[in-house]
């Protein structure tokens, strides 16, 4: 080896330990204390225990295990009432509405679609007892668990019929929102299940104004129109929906034989009882073809229009991540002309990280939503051609039964039932 | 059940039922493992890293809870203990003593305690610190920035999207694993 290498290496060492020396150099050096003084510990005090977290799981599976029997084997409304009031009590006000099934969806799709997350079991279980329960025994967690449900019920006192057209253009929002909100979690730009909550505003007392005055619309419009929450908006309400149809064991309105007296008819406040409709004629081989025939080729049709009418959205869609709006920010300075510059500019300017990084960034976001749109919107069009195709076909039903999907379990009809096991 | 009906023979429409019900019930449990396959589990908290901050104010206006769970946070490892102290005077202040006008903590959190000749101790109060950076800020530029922006973990409610994380401008929230929850710089240190 060379001299002037060593000097090089040497210089080098010296370089390198003066470089990290100078990191840990402080402006100030802490004095040294002649009065015998003792530096304080910082504290860090540490999160809620974990084992609380457990408990919170165990109450969840008591409340839904407890509802569920009280639908299915004791048949008791007034039983599912105070289930779900303590529920309320425990979920909403002593927990604070967090963590919650519904929100838990978002989680779940972070977990499953970005790096770097890592879901915290309770939550992932969260979401995923209420639907093995749902498979079980029907929405028994919507009847008694969830403080939503619980707390809109609290405020349906006269509920009113919906017209049917209205009742079909409001379902198709849950759906909406459940896929915006896998979209934007997907994608880790925002969880506006949560942002977006009514309530937790009020389990909590500190709603912003406009969150506030939602809440009070909801429960206002709850008096007369029972659960819109959970009816017209819940996205996990969606899930649900669909397993409770095929569930092994659901909540029927008459406990042995039904003898047709029509008093459970307007028992139900979500309007979910199906009512045995006149015997049609069975409709012949030709048309039933023809229809599923039409169904056959409208689904992928509406698949392929809805998908692509998302996929034209994406920049709009995008926008609320913050990436894409700092970076469309920094490309058209003349957009903002009026306005100061936001704190995120400041910051990223600050930073020092080269433009052309965010650049790569938010187009690689960009990106995504674009497939995410065509997913969003071949959903969304999946759900209006089911829903149409639905129409479509009519089962005959001779007694009055609860729709399995719609119904939240909640044994108010089981009371109108004059029969007696 | 009667055990005639024990062996009646399926129906379709139940043999479908039970075909879509075992393959909801599979989809379930696949949904579970492919989230944890795919990302591992761990409970997680959320936290700021003050190497990012940039004592925008957010923290202090934007949490869910009042006053905000983030509180300035003292390293006294990492202090000068100085009698001119950047997060304690305001930056015009002429005489260092304890007058209201003189201090940049707008709800007079930051305590102040003579040690020795000419060594001070900071304090923070965190009942009064309303999480608005701006002794952080001051300790920064002035001083050893000893004082850093910290959630504390016993005031959160962590919530499953946090507030402020969404408005941070300068990324410097995360979640971070809940047994290690804090990420204060320089702490731990040797005091030199």
């Amino acid at each position: 080896m060379k001299k002037h290498q060593i000097t090089g290496l040497i210089v080098f060492f010296l370089l390198l330990g003066w470089h990290v020396a100078a990191q840990v150099i402080q402006r100030f050096p802490r004095p040294d204390f002649e009065s015998g003084y003792v530096t304080p510990e910082t504290l860090q005090p540490g999160a809620r225990a974990g084992f609380l977290e457990l408990v919170d799981l165990l109450v969840l599976i008591a409340a839904i295990s407890v509802t569920s029997w009280a639908v299915l084997k004791r048949r008791s409304r007034l039983l599912v009432f105070w289930i779900s009031m303590f529920s309320l009590a425990y979920f909403g006000f002593y927990r604070e509405g967090c963590v919650c099934s519904i929100g838990s969806i978002q989680n779940v799709t972070l977990a499953i679609f970005s790096g770097g997350y890592r879901i915290p079991l309770t939550v992932l279980a969260f979401f995923l007892i209420p639907l093995v329960f749902t498979l079980a025994f029907g929405r028994t967690f919507c009847a008694g668990v969830c403080p939503f449900g619980a707390l809109q019920d609290l405020v349906s006192f006269k509920p009113l019929k919906l017209d049917y057209r209205i009742n079909a253009a409001l379902d198709i929002i849950p759906y909406l929102y459940l896929g915006l909100a896998v979209l934007y979690a997907a994608t880790g730009t925002d969880f506006i299940i949560c942002r977006y909550d009514p309530f937790v505003g009020i389990f909590r007392i500190n709603a912003t104004v406009g969150m506030f005055v939602f809440a009070g619309i909801l429960l206002l419009s709850g008096i007369f129109i029972a659960r819109p929450y959970c009816r017209f908006l819940c996205p996990y309400g969606v899930i649900l929906n669909w397993i409770s149809r095929f569930s092994w064991k659901h909540l029927t309105i008459t406990p042995s034989v039904c003898v047709q007296c029509r008093l459970c008819e307007d028992s139900c406040p979500y309007e979910a009882i199906v009512k045995p409709g006149p015997w049609k004629n069975p409709e012949s081989r030709r048309t039933m073809v023809r229809k599923f025939l039409s169904g056959v080729v409208l689904i992928p049709v509406f698949i392929f229009l809805g998908g692509w009418t998302g996929s034209l959205l994406h920049e709009s869609l995008a926008r609320v991540n913050g990436k894409v709006r700092l970076a469309e920010e920094l490309l058209y300075p003349a957009k903002r002309l009026q306005s100061p510059e936001t704190k995120e500019l400041i910051a990223f300017k600050a930073s020092g990280k080269p433009a052309q990084e965010l650049y790569v960034e938010a187009t690689e976001i960009l990106n995504r939503f674009y497939t995410g749109g065509w997913i969003l919107g071949g959903f969304i069009g999946l759900a209006i051609g089911a829903f149409l195709l639905g129409k479509l076909f009519s089962r005959h039903r001779t007694d009055y039964e609860p729709n399995r999907g719609a119904c939240f379990s909640c044994a108010r009809c089981i009371d109108y039932c004059p029969v007696q096991s | 059940m009667k055990p005639s009906e024990k062996h009646k023979p399926m129906n379709r429409r139940a043999f479908l039922r039970a075909g879509v019900q075992v393959s909801i019930a599979l989809g379930i449990g696949g949904m579970g493992v492919l989230a944890v396959r795919r990302s591992g589990t761990e409970k997680l908290v959320w936290q700021l890293d003050p190497a990012k901050c940039t004592q925008c104010g957010r923290c202090a206006t934007h949490c869910v809870k009042n006053p905000s769970a983030v509180k300035s946070v003292h390293v006294y490892a990492m202090c000068g203990y100085c009698n001119l102290c950047g997060g304690y005077f305001r930056p015009e202040t002429k005489t260092l003593n304890t007058g209201a006008e003189n201090q940049l903590c707008p709800t007079k959190a930051i305590k102040r305690t003579f040690i020795e000749d000419p060594f001070y101790e900071y304090t923070i109060d965190e009942n009064l610190c309303i999480g608005c950076g701006k002794c952080v800020k001051g300790c920064g530029a002035f001083g050893n920035g000893s004082l850093q922006l910290q959630v504390r973990q016993n005031l959160c409610d962590n919530c499953n999207q946090c507030s402020i994380a969404r408005n941070c401008p300068s990324e410097a929230w995360s979640r971070i694993p809940a047994n290690t929850p804090y990420l204060l710089k320089g702490y731990g240190k040797e005091p030199s």
